[in-house]
């Protein structure tokens, strides 16, 4: 396996300058998708589906049409049959472009509570809402299917007669009226499983969830008189809502220019288009700009939440510890249209231990909710959770150590994963004797009906293309240009990659994301994949500044650019060590060399890095109310090198409030008629600041050798660890395993007194 | 029929400016600050009072901008996140904020400054639960409030400092 050559001392990455966008972020100048407006623009909302699934009978938008103020209706019937059949999208793979547009806006059926039927434009979101409400409707109303296990049952109701099924990293075959499925095996489980001295085994559930970003889902479009589409938009990959929008519609997707605004938080689930293709189509219409914003309650109602599971899992192993068969089965929610996050799901279930004999199975189960959207992570936290609380329990029962039992069975980089691939290079046992060896873990628990407990997650970050543009200004500046997003500082820590490389001042370096019509081709920032494959394009592009420039200083000095070297800033000539540049003074004599100068980088890195991360948790249960605190965090995750340490903190922290939001409170609740009965933020409860406490980080720096500095993905692994964590948590303080999600008050008590009636 | 000409005049103070605008009586003061007055630094979350990004000050008072009408602040003092800083002089918080990194998407930064300062008045020197209280109403979904409080904490620290010197 390839070794990281030794290297100088990292000059920027590593420090942790302050964030390019902070200064505009806490001064109210940043614009994000809502600030941004148009002359004359008018305003779009949509009709909603109040039925989780039913057929549309008939649509009459006269009243709504003959409103003052209203300018445009738009239903169904106005869109093509779209260019393709079948596009990549991020980390959900390819998918079907008719659902993708059917989940845009119905056509004959509708198939979740929230699906758009139509949409109006009009001077003012007032006058439009009343629109909405003018539009008339009949709908014959069909049973809906709202979980795994009735979906999966025989005689349910078939949501779709056909349809194709989710590619989520790997191939999944139609296996139930509505379902998708895939397997993945190794070894033999049913022998493994006879020469088991231990097996534990057990059921799981847990409930849909929402990302909870604080920005809703806003754009505006214009479609102008040269039939050219322009999108001002926040998303996570503009050149997706891009490609999106073209194949929807049935535009070229160089007619096509996605401006990206500030992002107001994604965590995967702004990689869909939902309004754009609306408000393009109200433009056409309308001859004017159309801006369409999302409510609170249509963005919980109708855009990507995360699944909710039921899973079996059963675990065997040696007397000595060894785990040697595993047999995972995991029903993931799709929503209304296949392609749930069962691939990664399951394939991360077991993948940071090393278990011979292993059987994955996994269901991507279409149910009368919305349209599943990757959440950081995508399925990682619910095929986790099974897996480390049953870990958990087979320490006990082996009478170990849980984290010693975890280090004997850890995967170590080179192992074979399931899939039958090398695992790339990493070091879980170094994170786990770091946990091991922290003061948090040897720390006393002070009273009654406290716990402490531990959970591990393994997570890939994928690589996928990335464009950067470099440009030297005359008076030695650099502009970087790049494809990504920026959702949480990425600006920042693809500019200090830069200033490493180019060896200037980071304040010397400022940091854009180019329009679709700017920049190259950029896959979206998802997958924790941003500051590696995008840093990759940068370091790439800086490289052949640095040759370029190279070859001025050797025009200048009349000698040939192997004469030339570049160290700390400077270019110097070998030969007579005199002569040299800095790198501002040779920025000021190109023009006199040929002209200014930029590079461009376009790399797609294929290589799969992983990301490790391993919580401690403390927590008191109180036995009368079966109300949980959190009395102590310590999240330990492996960064690689980590690029603006301080940004990799506030990953690891906000993942770990997200995951604890998950473990303890976070649910849909849906009624008998599948209708989302808790859309707002009061009721559907998010983490606020009095539910944590402070999370301690430590970052470990296992370098990644297929980055240039060592840098892993960073943003993803800490989301999955806190829901068992906090499980086991529950069981180390009061005795008690907590199989469903969230793990409320409610459900603790009832499980404690279950407990004291045996 | 609706009819489109049926807006109320309101005079209010705004960072410190007198300002005269035509609402119509539906129209929330958030939308009136964004749409009519172009302060967008005031963001909306949720529209219904539950996440605090539309965190104002109005007569010295914390409120949700989405739910209270833009009528109802006739001759009121209204202070958004665009006069913190004064005379081009960042606000203790602001520093605080950049320095500590205590935003990250920065959709909920104006509100949780707008409300952090609320506090600063009331609790020039707040504890850490104080803080945590007080901001239970401005919901966060990227840092996990860690480095929130802490920058408060140190823009209170900074404050009482400036207040001894």
């Amino acid at each position: 396996m390839s070794k990281l050559k030794p290297r100088p001392p990292f000059r920027v990455v590593g420090s942790a300058p302050k964030r390019a966008d902070a200064l505009e972020k806490v001064t109210g100048r940043a614009q994000f998708s809502d600030d941004f407006y148009i002359p004359r623009m008018l305003h779009g909302k949509t009709l909603r589906s109040p039925h989780a699934h039913a057929i549309i009978k008939s649509i009459d938008v006269t009243r709504a049409l003959s409103l003052p103020g209203v300018h445009a209706v738009i239903t169904g019937a106005d869109f093509p049959e779209p260019s393709v059949k079948r596009l990549r999208l991020g980390e959900a793979g390819y998918v079907d472009v008719q659902d993708m547009a059917d989940n845009c806006i119905a056509k004959s059926k509708v198939f979740y509570d929230g699906h758009v039927i139509a949409a109006v434009a009009a001077e003012n979101p007032h006058i439009a809402e009343e629109g909405v409400d003018l539009i008339d409707i009949e709908y014959e109303i069909l049973t809906p299917v709202m979980d795994v296990k009735s979906a999966m049952a025989d005689g349910a109701p078939v949501i779709h007669e056909d349809f194709t099924p989710g590619a989520f990293r790997a191939k999944t075959e139609k296996v139930l009226p509505n379902a998708g499925g895939l397997l993945l095996e190794t070894g033999n489980i049913t022998t493994a499983f006879s020469d088991c001295d231990i097996i534990v085994e057990r059921e799981y559930t847990t409930e849909t969830v929402h990302q909870g970003y604080i920005e809703s889902h806003i754009t505006t479009v214009q479609w102008d008189m040269n039939g050219h589409i322009n999108i001002w938009t926040s998303s996570q990959g503009h050149f997706q809502i891009r490609d999106q929008v073209a194949v929807i519609l049935n535009v070229p997707m160089n007619k096509i220019t996605v401006t990206p605004l500030e992002i107001g938080g994604g965590f995967g689930g702004k990689v869909s288009t939902y309004l754009d293709p609306l408000a393009a189509m109200l433009s056409k219409k309308t001859g004017r700009a159309v801006k369409m914003a999302m409510s609170r309650n249509e963005a919980l109602r109708a855009t990507g939440p995360s699944s909710g599971t039921w899973s079996k899992v059963k675990i065997g192993a040696k007397s000595d510890g060894r785990i040697i068969a595993a047999d995972l089965e995991c029903a993931y929610e799709a929503g209304a249209f296949p392609g749930g996050p069962i691939g990664p799901g399951i394939m991360t279930a077991t993948s940071r231990y090393k278990i011979p004999n292993l059987r994955l199975k996994g269901f991507d189960v279409i149910v009368n909710k919305p349209k599943i959207m990757p959440y950081r992570a995508p399925g990682g936290v619910q095929s986790n959770f099974p897996v480390e609380s049953l870990v958990d329990e087979l320490a006990e029962k082996l009478g170990r150590d849980p984290m010693e039992l975890r280090v004997q069975n850890a995967m170590q980089s080179g192992d074979r994963l399931i899939m039958g691939l090398p695992c790339p290079e990493f070091d879980g046992k170094a994170l786990l004797s770091k946990i091991k060896s922290h003061p948090h873990y040897k720390a006393p628990l002070e009273k009654e009906n406290q716990g402490r407990g531990m959970a591990y997650a393994f997570y890939p970050h994928i690589g996928m293309q990335s464009d950067a543009k470099l440009t030297v200004n005359a008076d030695g500046t650099v502009q970087v240009c790049t494809g990504s997003c920026d959702l949480s500082g990425t600006r920042t820590s693809l500019a200090m990659q830069a200033a490493e490389i180019l060896g200037i001042n980071l304040q010397n370096i400022s940091c854009s994301i180019g329009a679709t019509d700017a920049i190259g081709y950029t896959f979206m920032a998802c997958g924790s994949r941003t500051t590696y494959s995008t840093g990759i394009a940068v370091i790439t592009a800086a490289k052949k500044i640095l040759s370029e420039m190279s070859g001025r200083a050797a025009l200048i000095w009349d000698t040939g650019s192997d004469n030339i070297e570049f160290n700390e800033g400077e270019f110097s000539c070998r030969d007579n060590p005199k002569k040299s540049f800095t790198f501002k003074e040779l920025a000021s004599r190109l023009d006199e060399t040929g002209g200014s100068l930029s590079a461009s980088a376009t790399v797609s890195p294929n290589d799969i890095g992983v990301q490790v991360a391993g919580h401690l948790v403390d927590v008191e249960v109180d036995i009368e109310t079966g109300k949980l605190e959190i009395l102590r965090y310590t999240a330990f995750q492996d960064a690689g090198k980590a690029v603006h340490p301080e940004l990799v903190r506030g990953q690891m922290q906000g993942a770990a409030v997200q995951g604890i939001g998950w473990a303890l409170n976070e649910e849909y609740f849906y009624n008998e008629k599948g209708q989302l009965a808790n859309a707002t933020l009061l009721d559907y409860r998010m983490p606020t600041s009095l539910d944590v406490p402070f999370i301690d980080t430590v970052i470990l720096e296992t370098p990644n050798p297929s980055h240039p500095f060592g840098v892993r993905g960073v943003g993803e692994v800490s989301i999955v660890p806190p829901v068992a964590a906090i499980a086991n948590a529950i069981y180390n303080a009061v005795g008690v395993r907590l199989t469903s999600l969230p793990m409320k008050p409610g459900k603790i008590l009832a499980e404690i007194k279950k407990l004291k009636e045996h | 029929m609706y009819k489109i000409d049926s807006k109320v005049r309101v005079s209010a103070k705004v960072n410190s400016e007198h300002v005269q605008f035509l609402c119509e009586s539906r129209q929330s003061l958030l939308e009136v600050l964004r749409d009519t007055l172009q302060l967008t630094g005031t963001k909306e979350g949720c529209n219904d009072g539950n996440c605090g990004a539309c965190s104002v000050l109005v007569n010295g008072e914390l409120i949700n901008s989405c739910c209270m009408f833009a009528v109802e602040a006739e001759e009121c003092e209204i202070e958004t996140v665009e006069g913190l800083a004064l005379h081009g002089k960042l606000h203790p918080l602001q520093v605080a904020f950049i320095e500590e990194n205590a935003l990250q998407c920065g959709m909920c930064t104006p509100g949780i400054l707008m409300s952090s300062k609320a506090l600063l008045e009331r609790k020039p020197n707040p504890t850490e639960t104080d803080i945590r209280e007080w901001l239970a109403g401005n919901l966060c979904r990227c840092t996990g409030y860690d480095r929130i409080v802490v920058a408060v904490m140190n823009a209170s620290e900074k404050l009482q400092g400036s207040r001894r010197e």
